[in-house]
């Protein structure tokens, strides 16, 4: 096989690629009566995919990327409640906020340990939690933001209660936002992103300037996240403290830990996982869950983080590899 | 001529620790020179101090004549200072293709472009392919590099210094833990580096010094203790008995 063949296949579509999104526009006739369980799974796979950028590509474990979820969704009920009702729009200026935000907070991340990282992040995500808590007057603190209300998508597709059209809305920008985070990882900076994660001191030691390219990605990743946090405020029409909650920020892990990190996949398969079980568990016995995400947590402080997420990936590959259209 | 690399009383301390004193040091343009010492002497922190992984405590250091001792790792690379590690510093699941077209690619330029799709830059492609052809890397360049033999792995240490083509080469052992049968094949490759780059090499095996070096610097408990060509060096009484002296009784 030739340099350029064997890099170019790696960016290539395969068939099992091609099949999970037909599976999640089939999804939209297949369970008519369970569009917004659709469209919660959407906006999580965003999340979750927001984070897998920076953790499965750039190696940044974070415990608080609600921060940046939670500033894209204030900013959406805001927009709307004040500016104006369309959705794009509000979509577009919330992941602009949240980018900023996203590079600012991105400078703290450069250097230390996961520990610190953690500690940094989930700090972030405290302080924005409190600020939205305290400044009740705009954001409606505990109570919520009241009086979110949308206009048709472009002036053109009315959202109904039955979320039909919350769910291709969310799926269709989960779907570009899919597009473009797969350009960026197939592409140099991708690739010089996997380098600095795996070895940042031979990254430097080639001419990569690793604090640049983490800077970039941590923000791109924060956009993501405030298109998602954005999402869920358009699609609900409410805003709650619960969008910047710490549980938000792990369950997006969890959600990673159960898809794998590191093949864009990852988030969305562990989204739809998470939340069919979360679904289904929390009508069988709302305890059972919390048993099982303290389970979870603990598999994830005890196998580790990397050997955690290697199982799923690697259960993943095998099966792919007798998929016919993967070629390896 | 002005000196590839000069050093001006570099100094590293590590709390209490004095790694590197003192140390005034020239590599003449496009020289072999040999950084010897027994272990410890602080060869390896010397490197570091010159590649910018570590920051001096005191000192200055010129490449080519322009002050580099501030500059960030990535900055000295794109001045022409590429090197090899002692313990392999490698990107496990990368492969070797993905590691080269890394280094050159930067070099290029076109390490942050994120639209362009990973292997639409003929020009990346053929340099390194060219450089994985010369480390003898060619038929393994497709695998990770977490599973190539160790040895193959020391040639791509070497190759992606190479790929970064730089002027100034530091070779931190080089053939360190390669088993003998594979040995001539890294040493081959140190002999045959172009003519051009100047090398700086630190190396135990003193066979290879000498018939590869034609200056020797000896570095002990951090300090430069001699400078010279290797028929000076390797007469000078002291020198015997604090290093080779050592290295025959060892």
């Amino acid at each position: 096989m030739t340099p350029a063949g064997f890099l170019l296949g790696k960016s290539r579509w395969t068939l099992p690629e091609l099949i999970f999104w037909a599976v999640a526009i089939g999804a939209y006739f297949a369970f008519p009566r369970r569009h917004l369980l659709l469209n919660e799974i959407a906006v999580l796979g965003l999340f979750a995919l927001s984070l897998d950028l920076i953790l499965g590509y750039a190696g940044i474990v974070s415990l608080g990327h609600a921060a940046f979820f939670g500033a894209g969704a204030y900013t959406a009920g805001l927009f709307a409640k004040h500016v104006m009702g369309e959705p794009v729009t509000g979509l577009i200026v919330s992941a602009g906020v949240s980018a900023i935000l996203g590079f600012a907070a991105s400078f703290m991340v450069l250097r230390g340990t996961d520990l610190t990282r953690l500690m940094v992040t989930l700090g972030v995500a405290l302080v924005l939690y409190e600020l939205a808590n305290h400044l009740d007057w705009i954001t409606g603190g505990a109570d919520g933001m009241l009086g979110v209300v949308m206009k048709p998508i472009l002036g053109l597709f009315a959202f109904n209660f039955r979320g039909s059209t919350a769910y291709l809305y969310s799926l269709t920008v989960l779907f570009l936002a899919f597009l473009l985070a797969r350009r960026v990882v197939h592409s140099p900076f991708g690739l010089s992103l996997r380098a600095v994660k795996e070895n940042q001191l031979r990254a430097s030691s080639v001419g990569i300037a690793p604090a640049r390219r983490i800077v970039a990605i941590y923000t791109l990743a924060a956009a993501y996240a405030g298109t998602a946090g954005a999402l869920l405020t358009q699609t609900t029409q409410f805003v709650s403290l619960e969008v910047l909650d710490f549980t938000r920020s792990a369950d997006a892990l969890l959600v990673l830990v159960i898809g794998g990190a590191g093949y864009l996949y990852g988030g969305l398969i562990g989204a739809i996982v998470f939340k069919l079980l979360k679904d289904a568990l929390s009508i069988a016995s709302p305890a059972y869950w919390l048993f099982w995400m303290g389970i979870f947590l603990v598999i994830l402080v005890l196998v580790g983080r990397d050997r955690l997420m290697g199982w799923p990936r690697a259960a993943a590959e095998r099966i792919a590899a007798y998929l016919p259209g993967r070629k390896r | 001529m002005t000196a590839a690399l000069e050093t001006f009383g570099l100094s590293k301390a590590f709390g209490g620790f004095q790694a590197v004193s003192d140390v005034s040091l020239t590599v003449e343009q496009g020289s072999r020179h040999a950084l010897i010492g027994p272990n410890g002497a602080g060869k390896t922190t010397l490197i570091n101090l010159l590649t910018g992984v570590l920051k001096p405590t005191s000192g200055t250091i010129l490449l080519e004549g322009q002050p580099i001792t501030t500059l960030p790792a990535h900055e000295r690379v794109r001045r022409g200072v590429a090197r090899t590690f002692q313990v392999n510093q490698l990107f496990p699941d990368l492969t070797p293709l993905e590691t080269v077209g890394l280094a050159v690619s930067e070099r290029h330029g076109g390490g942050s472009s994120w639209w362009r799709r990973l292997g639409s830059d003929s020009g990346v492609l053929d340099e390194a392919a060219d450089v994985l052809t010369r480390m003898r890397l060619s038929d393994v360049m497709t695998v990770p590099t977490s599973s190539l033999p160790y040895g193959k792995q020391r040639l791509l240490e070497i190759a992606v210094a190479l790929a970064c083509r730089p002027r100034l080469l530091l070779l931190d052992e080089p053939a360190a833990g390669v088993p003998e049968g594979e040995r001539h094949e890294i040493l081959d490759i140190v002999a045959g580096l172009p003519a051009e780059v100047t090398v700086l090499l630190i190396e135990h095996d003193m066979d290879l010094v000498f018939s590869f070096a034609n200056r020797i610097s000896v570095l002990v408990q951090g300090r430069l203790f001699a400078d010279g060509t290797p028929g000076v060096v390797g007469n000078d009484p002291r020198v015997r008995t604090v290093y080779l002296g050592e290295e025959a009784d060892g």
